[in-house]
C-alpha cells in the first residue's frame, strides 16, 4: 500500500548528499573561472573624486579592471526599484558601481577580475580612490532631523511616509477611560546565513548563451533583471540557484550589483567569472532589517479592553530602496496581532541614513509590529493590575468572528483578511506548556534561592503565502521516474522532501521515485521567490493541483487501456489499478509509455506497453484537440489573498542580580500554521526562528558609530548565538486548516522569529520590576537601565 | 609584481596523496576546495570563528581558514568526504544527524560532522553540558542547535550500539 506521506515526519532526502559534501554551493562550482574581487567604499557619505587603476594594471593574473566608466549604457543606470508604492515618494537606487557619490561604508566601486581571488584582492588593493568624504547621516534621529541629507534632491531624508487607518483611533483614544504614551525602539540586525552571497556566469559565446548561478531567493527574478540589463532574450539567460547556505530574506533582494556585473564581466571577456563574498562584504554590502522608533498611544477600559490605538514609527531604510517599503507597510499591517482594534491609526515614516540598505529578514517587520503591541499590551495590563494573559485573551479575535477583517492594505495590496485561527485555544496550550499559573511559585522558590525570575508572553498573526502565483510540473517518465520541479528556490527548507511528500500522497506512487528540482529555470520559467513563509504554500498547492492532474489523465489512459471505468480507478504504489481486481492493473510508467503516441522501443517498457495499446482510430489525430502527448502537468497556484498563520511564545528568563546577564530558561511555543506537512521539518524551522528571535532580543545588533562605520562587521564582534546562547525550545500544533487553498496549509518559515523580542522583553521587565522600552538589550544594557530604575526611585 | 613562488607538496587527505603547487599563503581551505576539488569543506568567515571550515589534523580538530596549506604537510588530513563508508554509506554521526533533522542548509553541516567525530572520539558518551560545550564553537543559523545536540546524543547511542563507528 501507498502510505499517506502528508504529513509523516519523514526523514529529508537532501540530507545524505549534504552529510556526505556533496553538496554543491555556488562556491563549489566554477573551479576554473576567473575571479572577482571588488573596492568598496570606506567612507559613508563620500563624493569619488578620482579612480586610478594603473597601480593594479601590473598584479600578475590580472584579467580586468572596470570602474563606472567602463559600464555599457545600460548597466551604468540606477538598479531596479523592484516593489514600487504610491507612498514612496522618493525611491533611490544605487548604481552596480559607484557613479560619483557613495552612500554607505562598503558600497562597490571598482571590480577587478584575476585568475584567482587572492590575485584580484592584490589588484583591488592597488586600487586608488580619492573621496571628498561629506557629512554622514547615521541613525534615526539624526536622519530625523535632516540637518545633512543623504540623497540631496530627497528633502527631510524621506523616502516614504503613509498613513492607514480604521476608525478615528484618535478620537476614541481621547474618549477613552484610561490613556497611555510611549516610545519603544529597536535595532538593526541582519539575517547573515553563512553562506554569503555568491555569482558565478559561463559566457557561451558559440550559442550566445548565458548560464549563471547565485547563491539567491529567486532565481527567475534574476534572471528577468540579468535579460534586462544586459540586453538579452530570456531564453537566452539560465538562472539556477544551487544549493543555498541559508537566506532568511536576504537573498530575495536582486538583482545585486554583484549579480549583474559578474555576468557582465563573463560576456565582456569571455570567460568563466565567479564571486564569492566575503564575510566582512557580508556585513556592509548585504542588506540589514529591523531599525524602527516607535511612539504608540492607546486607550483602553476598565476591563483592559483597547477602544483605540495609535502608532507612529519612523522606519531606517539605510541609503537606499531597492525592494520599496514592504518591510514598514508589513509592520503596520500585522502590528494588531491576534487583537480586536476598534479603531487603529498607523503612520510612518521610511527615512534615508548612510547606512547598508534594509531589506526583508526572517518576519520582515513583524517583529517590530509585535513587539510594538505586545508591549503595549503588558503595559496595560500593568497599569491597570491584571494577568496579561486575561488582557489578551479579552481583546482576542474569537473563531466565529474568522474571516476577520482588518480594514488594512497587506504587502500584496489586498485586504488583510485573518482566514483561519483559534486564538483562546493557542493561548490555553500556551499556557499549560510553560503553567502559567504555576509560575508564582516558581518564582517564589527562585526568589528564596536569591534568584530573580521573570516571565513573558508575545503572540502574532502572520501573513503568509503571498501571492500572485507559484506553478509546478509533474512529470511521469517511462521509467517511473516522477520529475517534479518548481521556480523558487530553496535554503534549507527541505523542499525535496516536503513537495515529494505532497506528490507522492497525491499520485500514489513511493516516496523513492520522486524527484524534486527546485530554483532551475531550465526546469521551471516562472516563479516569485522564497520569501514570506510562501513556498510550502504555494509551490505545495501548485504542485498539487499539477499531480491530481496527473493523477487524471493516468487513470484515463489506463482506463481506457484496461477498457475500464476510470471512476473505479486507484493507484497505488505507481500501479494503476482497478479497485478490487489488482489483476487488471498497469504500472505508472507504462502508462507514461501509452500517453505518448510515439512510441519508439527504445526500452522494455515500451515493449510491454504496446499489449495495452488499444487500436488508433483511423479518422482521429493521433492527439485529440487540447490534449498533450506525455503523462505530465503544469499547474499553477494563484491564492486570492494571503494565508494567515499565528502563533504565542512564552518565556521565563533568569537575570542575574549582579552582571544583569539573562539567561533564557525555557522557551514555549504554541504554533498554528495551518495542516502540517512535514512536522518534523516545521519544528526545525521553529527552531531556527526561535533562535534568531533569541539572538535579536539579546545579541545581535549592527553597531554603527556616528561616522557610518559598522563596528562589528565580523563573527568576532557580532554576536551570533552559539549551541551556548540558545535555549531548549518545547513546542505544541494547533491545526486549523487554512480554508483558502487545496491542502489547507499556512506558511511556517518565518513564524519561530516573530514574537522573540516581545516575549523575552516582557519576561524580563517581570523579572526586573520596570518596564522594558528597547531591544536589543545586552547585560551592559540592562546594568544601566537597572541603575537608572534604582537611582529614579531612590530620588 | 611578478609571479609568485609556488611550493610543490603532497597533502594526505582522507587517506590519498594529493600533489598540489601552491603559493605559501594560500589557505589549507582554498587548497582543499580549489587545488584538490574536496569542496564539502565549506568557509563562513575565513575568521576562524564560525567552524564550518574544521578538519580533522591527524585526529584533531583544526579551523583549515587559519592554517596555510603548506603546513599541513606530513600530517593526515581527514574531511567530511571522509567519512562515509567506500559505497558512499553514512557512518554513525551522519545518520544520526539525518535522524534527528540535525541540517537545514547543510553549510555548517560538514563542521559540525568533524567537530563532532572529534569529540566522540574522545568522549564516547558525552553529557548535555558536554555535548552544548563540545560544539560551541561552530555556528549554525539555521538549526536552533536543538536538533543537533540531539543528533550528538543520538550518534554516541548508535555508536555505543555498535552500530557504527566514526571513521576514521
Ligand atoms: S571559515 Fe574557518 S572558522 Fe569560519
Ligand atoms: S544548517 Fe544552515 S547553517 Fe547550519
Amino acid at each position: 500500500m501507498t502510505t499517506q506521506l502528508f504529513g509523516q515526519p519523514v526523514e529529508r532526502r537532501e540530507d545524505p548528499r549534504l552529510l556526505r559534501g556533496e553538496g554543491r554551493y555556488v562556491d563549489d562550482l566554477g573551479r576554473s573561472a576567473a575571479a572577482a574581487a571588488f573596492v568598496r567604499s570606506p567612507h559613508a557619505h563620500a563624493r569619488v573624486l578620482d579612480v586610478d587603476v594603473t597601480g593594479a594594471l601590473n598584479v600578475d593574473g590580472l584579467l580586468a579592471v572596470y570602474t563606472f566608466e567602463d559600464l555599457p549604457e545600460r548597466v551604468a543606470q540606477p538598479l531596479p526599484l523592484l516593489i514600487p508604492h504610491p507612498a514612496l515618494t522618493h525611491p533611490r537606487t544605487q548604481y552596480a558601481l559607484a557613479r560619483d557619490e557613495i552612500n554607505h561604508v562598503g558600497e562597490a566601486v571598482v571590480m577587478v577580475v584575476a585568475t584567482d581571488r587572492y590575485r584580484a584582492e592584490d589588484a583591488a588593493e592597488r586600487v586608488a580612490v580619492t573621496y571628498e568624504p561629506l557629512a554622514p547621516v547615521v541613525g534615526l534621529e539624526q536622519s530625523e532631523a535632516a540637518r545633512t541629507l543623504v540623497h540631496a534632491d530627497v528633502p527631510g531624508n524621506r523616502g516614504a511616509h503613509m498613513v492607514q487607518q480604521v476608525g478615528d483611533a484618535p478620537a476614541a483614544i481621547a474618549a477613552a477611560p484610561h490613556r497611555l504614551d510611549f516610545r519603544l525602539d529597536i535595532e538593526r540586525s541582519a539575517s547573515t546565513p553563512l553562506e554569503g552571497r555568491g555569482v558565478y556566469a559561463r559566457w557561451d559565446a558559440q550559442d550566445d548563451s548565458l548560464r549563471v548561478y547565485s547563491s539567491t531567493q529567486t532565481p527567475t527574478g534574476v534572471r528577468a533583471a540579468i535579460a534586462a540589463i544586459l540586453e538579452l532574450a530570456d531564453a537566452k539567460v539560465e538562472v539556477i540557484a544551487p544549493d543555498v547556505g541559508g537566506g532568511f530574506g536576504v537573498k530575495i533582494m536582486h538583482p545585486w550589483p554583484e549579480e549583474i556585473l559578474v555576468p557582465w564581466a563573463a560576456r565582456t571577456l569571455g570567460r568563466e567569472v565567479k564571486w564569492t563574498e566575503d564575510r566582512r562584504e557580508h556585513f556592509v554590502a548585504a542588506n540589514h532589517e529591523r531599525a524602527q522608533e516607535q511612539h504608540v498611544s492607546v486607550g483602553f477600559d476598565d476591563e483592559g479592553r483597547i477602544l483605540g490605538l495609535d502608532v507612529t514609527f519612523l522606519h531606517d531604510h539605510g541609503a537606499y530602496t531597492p525592494y520599496g517599503i514592504i518591510v514598514p507597510i508589513i509592520t503596520s499591517t500585522q502590528l494588531p496581532g491576534p487583537y480586536r482594534l476598534p479603531a487603529y491609526r498607523v503612520e510612518f515614516s521610511s527615512l534615508y541614513t548612510n547606512t547598508v540598505a534594509v531589506t526583508p529578514y526572517r518576519g520582515a517587520g513583524r517583529p517590530q509590529g509585535v513587539f510594538a503591541m505586545e508591549r503595549t499590551v503588558d503595559r496595560i495590563a500593568a497599569h491597570l493590575g491584571l494577568d496579561r494573559t486575561e488582557v489578551r485573551a479579552r481583546n482576542f479575535v474569537l473563531p466565529d468572528e474568522m474571516p476577520y477583517d482588518l480594514g488594512l492594505i497587506f504587502q500584496d495590496g489586498r485586504p488583510a483578511i485573518y482566514d483561519s485561527g483559534d486564538f483562546p485555544e493557542s493561548l490555553r496550550m500556551l499556557k499549560e506548556l510553560i503553567d502559567w499559573d504555576g509560575f508564582t511559585a516558581v518564582r517564589a522558590a527562585a526568589a528564596a534561592e536569591g534568584r530573580r525570575l521573570g516571565i513573558g508572553l508575545g503572540c502574532y498573526v502572520e501573513g503568509t503565502g503571498v501571492g500572485p502565483y507559484e506553478g509546478g510540473h509533474v512529470h511521469v517518465e517511462t521509467n517511473g521516474r516522477v520529475m517534479v520541479s518548481t521556480g523558487l528556490s530553496t535554503q534549507g527548507q527541505g523542499h525535496e522532501t516536503v513537495f515529494a511528500q505532497i506528490v507522492a500522497t497525491e499520485l500514489g506512487v513511493p516516496m523513492a521515485d520522486v524527484h524534486v528540482t527546485t530554483g532551475d529555470t531550465r526546469r521551471f520559467g516562472y516563479a516569485v521567490g522564497t520569501f514570506a513563509s510562501r513556498a510550502a504554500v504555494m509551490s505545495g498547492n501548485a504542485i498539487a493541483l499539477a499531480a491530481r492532474s496527473v493523477r487524471a489523465k493516468a487513470v484515463k489512459v489506463a482506463a481506457d487501456a484496461l477498457e475500464a471505468n476510470p471512476d473505479d480507478m486507484e493507484i497505488v504504489d505507481g500501479v494503476v489499478r482497478v479497485k478490487g481486481s489488482p489483476a487488471d492493473a498497469i504500472p505508472l510508467r507504462q502508462v507514461a509509455v501509452l500517453s505518448n503516441p510515439l512510441r519508439y522501443s527504445f526500452s522494455e517498457e515500451a515493449k510491454a506497453a504496446t499489449q495495452f495499446a488499444a487500436p488508433a482510430d483511423p479518422d482521429e489525430p493521433p492527439i485529440p484537440r487540447g490534449e498533450a502527448p506525455g503523462l505530465e502537468s503544469r499547474d499553477y497556484y494563484s491564492p486570492i489573498r494571503s494565508t494567515f498563520a499565528n502563533g504565542m511564545h512564552a518565556v521565563i528568563v533568569e537575570v542575574d542580580p549582579d552582571t544583569a546577564e539573562v539567561k533564557v530558561l525555557r522557551y514555549a511555543v504554541v504554533h498554528d500554521c495551518g495542516n502540517l506537512i512535514n512536522p518534523r521539518i516545521v519544528e526545525g524551522q521553529i527552531h531556527g526562528g526561535v533562535a534568531q528571535g533569541v539572538a535579536g532580543a539579546l545579541y545581535e545588533r549592527m553597531a554603527y558609530d556616528e561616522h557610518g562605520q559598522l563596528l562589528n562587521a565580523s563573527f568576532m564582534d557580532f554576536l551570533m548565538p552559539y549551541a551556548t546562547e540558545v535555549p531548549r525550545i518545547e513546542t505544541a500544533h494547533l491545526q486549523t486548516p487554512s480554508p483558502l487553498n487545496p491542502l489547507g496549509i499556512k506558511g511556517a518559515g518565518e513564524a519561530g522569529v516573530i514574537p522573540g523580542a516581545a516575549a523575552i522583553a516582557a519576561a524580563i521587565e517581570d523579572a526586573e520590576g520596570y518596564p522594558i522600552m528597547r531591544m536589543p538589550l545586552s547585560p551592559d544594557d540592562l546594568f544601566r537601565l537597572r541603575r537608572e530604575h534604582a537611582e529614579e526611585a531612590a530620588s | 609584481m611578478s609571479a609568485e613562488h609556488l611550493h610543490d607538496l603532497t597533502l594526505t587527505v582522507n587517506g590519498v596523496p594529493h600533489p598540489v603547487s601552491v603559493p605559501a599563503r594560500r589557505l589549507l581551505s582554498d587548497a582543499l576546495r580549489h587545488d584538490i576539488g574536496l569542496t564539502g569543506t565549506h568557509v563562513g568567515c575565513e575568521h576562524g570563528v564560525c567552524g564550518c571550515c574544521t578538519v580533522l589534523l591527524d585526529g584533531q580538530p583544526v579551523r583549515s581558514c587559519l592554517m596555510f596549506a603548506v603546513s599541513a604537510r606530513g600530517h593526515e588530513i581527514t574531511t567530511v568526504e571522509g567519512l562515509a563508508g567506500p559505497g558512499g554509506e553514512l557512518n554513525a554521526v551522519q545518520r544520526a544527524f539525518q535522524e534527528c533533522h540535525g541540517l537545514q542548509c547543510g553549510f555548517c553541516t560538514p563542521g559540525f560532522l568533524m567537530t563532532v567525530t572529534a569529540l566522540l572520539a574522545e568522549n564516547p558518551s558525552p553529557t548535555e553540558d558536554e555535548v552544548v560545550e563540545g560544539i560551541s564553537g561552530n555556528l549554525c543559523r539555521c538549526t536552533g542547535y536543538q536538533n543537533i545536540v540531539a543528533s550528538v546524543h543520538r550518534a554516541a547511542a548508535l555508536m555505543t550500539d555498535g552500530a557504527g563507528e566514526p571513521r576514521p
